[in-house]
């Protein structure tokens, strides 16, 4: 079963949201709703479940529900109709005290205005988890002073939050958050008040502190190139109903309606995709070591190059050129010896810095995975297909003077222009 | 001729008549008790005062004020204003008034924080008390002082009742403004990380809603202070009486000298509790 559990929550806000319940099923949608009987739809018959272990996003426009959603994990609110499920307990289930003692054990949040207890220190902020938990006081500031090292605010231990920055506000929401060390991380738009530049490196710290915590982490956003850049999977939602629910790749390729299209049209795919998504089987793989065997398996399948490996590891390109050459010049080499390194990238390596090597390359560019193994290859125009699929359906361009150039060719170029 | 007044006035009169006079008759004893436990608080309090020796009184206000402010000049200046008072021959006087007006205030404070907490946590609660806190203001002291001196009888204690009822409503509504502007994303990650309500009262917002409250007493203290006059007319002593014998007396000279001392007092404890109240926001402030 998965740690998290969203099963058809519905919440309606008002004066009696109960009574709206049968409306709302009957599929009256939230403007309706709103007209008729002045409640407000804040989820429609959500279900989702979260993995242990993974990021993931929920996004979605202003209004659309996603801090209602995130806040019925905790049971700061609670479903109009529905059950949430966390680690097998229907936390609709638990009585005042152990609510509380589950929030402070299970969970823990950090909001987009950082929440911080203003009149407290950066230290008795980050050990305030620890504190509602019990804990003595010299080892929760202990706890506490790691945590705040961890996110790079040593020295600022004694400061109220009002003397930091932004950035440094929220680094002690995320530090109190992690100080408690519960399992789940909700994250309601943490990092949509800060700079952008502050923004990414935030990013870049939470990316860095999962790879080491292994935390399963709800993160809220309204902004799909963060979603996209940290998220395992995502949800949209719009108008209080999800739209999708899939990893980076599948929202970006098979939107599952024009609401999620019209999200990802202006992503910059080169940026937001990895090579993993678009490389293919490569056409020949030669595993021989014998010269003869490679020319005869390059002459079956009618390809001029192929891809040599060696016991699982990949060793070069060769092209029928050079294996006659070899064989003809005396000596005894081996396929081996005569395939050339050409440049290779790892399957997470985003597509937009393996572009370039695409188009000046003679052969489709390989893809070699951590281990040393061939992975797959890219085409030139396995790109092309995946940066300009959205022209396809986009209505055409009547600029007359673009007339000639083929729309796919556009998109590579346009993104090509905004990588650089 | 009949009137198209239809007579209300007197059933009013009536049952208020009636009511009171259950009161003094049926819990004559509960009110004795009241009033004899606020008297010995009052009693002791107002000996002390006077009984101390002038300059460590000064010495104390001179404390207080520094550990209030931090300022050894606004310390100085409340010592020689109280100074000033005792020069002004009413030294007896405004201590018996101090007694009083600390006895109210801390009244107040007992009734009118959990009121205004509980008004801030209950939209209903606070929907039946905000009616009755215009009434306490507008309606003129005279109006409870009749009742009050009949169940307690004239003197000290119907008279901090009345400063009671006249002060107290600016710190309700101070409390319950303080912890309603506690910033809900605030409360709520004290909620997300499981804290109780008590909690959440205790450690998040009534610290916060602190200053606030600061302001509140520091008005019923104003108010208190406002109420001495009339406090005085119902036996209550004090630099008020000193004002009240001016005007019987028509002694216009005794008038004034009982109302400086008055504003003398006014401004020590303003100065005194507002330095207090903005020291507690100086984690506010910002200094990189
Ligand atoms: N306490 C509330 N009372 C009434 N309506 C609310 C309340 N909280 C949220 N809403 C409404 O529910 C919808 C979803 O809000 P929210 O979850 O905050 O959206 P988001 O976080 O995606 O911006 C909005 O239309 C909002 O006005
Ligand atoms: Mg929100």
């Amino acid at each position: 079963m998965s740690l998290i559990e969203v099963r058809n929550v519905t919440k309606i806000f008002g004066a009696d949201p109960k009574a709206m319940l049968t409306k709302v099923k009957a599929g009256m949608g939230k403007d309706e709703l709103l007209a008729e009987t002045g409640h407000t739809l804040g989820l429609h018959d959500v279900s989702l479940s979260i993995e242990k272990g993974e990021i993931f996003v929920i996004m979605g426009l202003s209004g659309s529900g996603k801090s209602t959603l995130i806040r019925h994990f905790n049971r700061l609110i609670d479903p109009t109709d529905g059950a949430i499920v966390i680690d097998g307990t229907d936390i609709m289930t638990l009585p005042t005290r152990d609510l509380e003692q589950f929030r402070r054990q299970k969970l823990s949040m950090v909001f987009q205005r950082f929440g911080l207890l203003p009149h407290r220190t950066v230290l008795d902020n980050v050990a305030y988890g620890l504190e509602l938990r019990g804990i003595a006081r010299a080892q929760r500031h202990e706890t506490a002073m790691e945590w705040i090292d961890a996110v790079g605010l040593s020295g600022y231990e004694n400061q109220y939050p009002s003397q930091l920055s932004g950035g440094m506000q929220q680094r002690v929401g995320l530090a109190r958050a992690l100080a408690s060390n519960a399992e789940i991380l909700l994250m309601d738009e943490a990092f949509s008040a800060l700079d952008p530049l502050i923004r990414s490196q935030m990013q870049d710290q939470l990316i860095e502190l999962q790879a080491r915590l292994h935390k399963t982490i709800v993160f809220i956003t309204h902004d799909l190139d963060e979603a996209l850049r940290i998220g395992d999977r995502i949800a949209i939602l719009k108008d209080g109903v999800l739209c999708q629910v899939g990893t980076p790749p599948e929202i970006l390729l098979q939107p599952a309606d024009d609401y999620v299209r019209a999200f990802v049209r202006d992503v910059n795919r080169a940026r937001a995709l990895s090579v993993d998504v678009v490389m293919q089987p490569p056409a020949l793989r030669l595993t021989t070591e014998n010269l003869d065997h490679a020319l005869e398996e390059m002459r079956r399948v009618g390809e001029s190059y192929g891809y040599v490996v060696e016991r699982d590891r990949y060793r070069g390109v060769v092209t029928q050129e050079a294996i006659e050459d070899a064989i003809k010049a005396p000596g005894n080499d081996s396929l081996y010896d005569i395939a050339v390194e050409t440049p290779h990238f790892g399957p997470e390596t985003v597509i937009e810095h393996v572009l370039p090597a695409t188009l000046e390359s003679d052969w489709p560019v390989p893809v070699v995975g951590p281990d040393g193994s061939l992975a797959g290859v890219v085409s030139r125009s396995d790109m092309g297909q995946i940066l300009g699929r959205d022209e396809e359906e986009a209505e055409p361009d009547d600029d007359a003077g673009d007339g000639k150039d083929e729309p796919a060719r556009r998109q590579v170029g346009r993104d090509v222009a905004g990588a650089a | 001729m009949t009137s198209i007044f239809f007579d209300i006035g007197q059933p009013i009169r009536k049952a208020t008549n009636d009511f009171v006079d259950f009161l003094v008759v049926d819990y004559g004893d509960f009110f004795e008790a009241v009033s004899n436990s606020i008297l010995s608080v009052l009693v002791s309090l107002e000996r002390v005062l006077r009984d101390a020796p002038p300059w460590l009184v000064l010495i104390v206000i001179g404390l207080i004020a520094y550990g209030a402010s931090r300022r050894a000049g606004l310390s100085i200046a409340m010592v020689v204003a109280t100074w000033f008072i005792g020069a002004l021959g009413l030294w007896e006087q405004a201590m018996q008034t101090i007694a009083i007006m600390l006895v109210s205030v801390l009244l107040a404070i007992v009734i009118g924080i959990p009121i205004g907490v509980s008004a801030a946590r209950s939209n209903r609660f606070r929907a039946i008390v905000n009616p009755v806190l215009d009434l306490m203001q507008t309606i003129p002291s005279f109006v409870y002082l009749i009742p009050a001196a009949m169940l307690f009888g004239l003197g000290k204690v119907p008279a901090i009742l009345a400063t009671v009822i006249y002060a107290t409503p600016p710190l309700i509504r101070l409390t319950d403004l303080g912890i309603r502007q506690v910033d809900v994303e605030v409360v709520e990650a004290a909620r997300a990380f499981g804290a109780t309500r008590w909690q959440i009262l205790k450690g998040v917002q009534i610290p916060l809603a602190l200053p606030s409250i600061m302001q509140g007493i520091n008005q019923t203290m104003m108010m208190a202070l406002a109420m001495v006059v009339i406090a005085s007319m119902i036996g209550a002593r004090g630099v008020g009486e000193t004002v009240l014998l001016g005007l019987q007396r028509n002694d216009s000279g005794t008038g004034l000298i009982g109302g400086i001392a008055i504003v003398v007092l006014a401004i020590v404890f303003d100065r005194i509790s507002q330095s207090f109240g903005d020291r507690l926001q100086a984690y506010r402030k910002v200094h990189h």
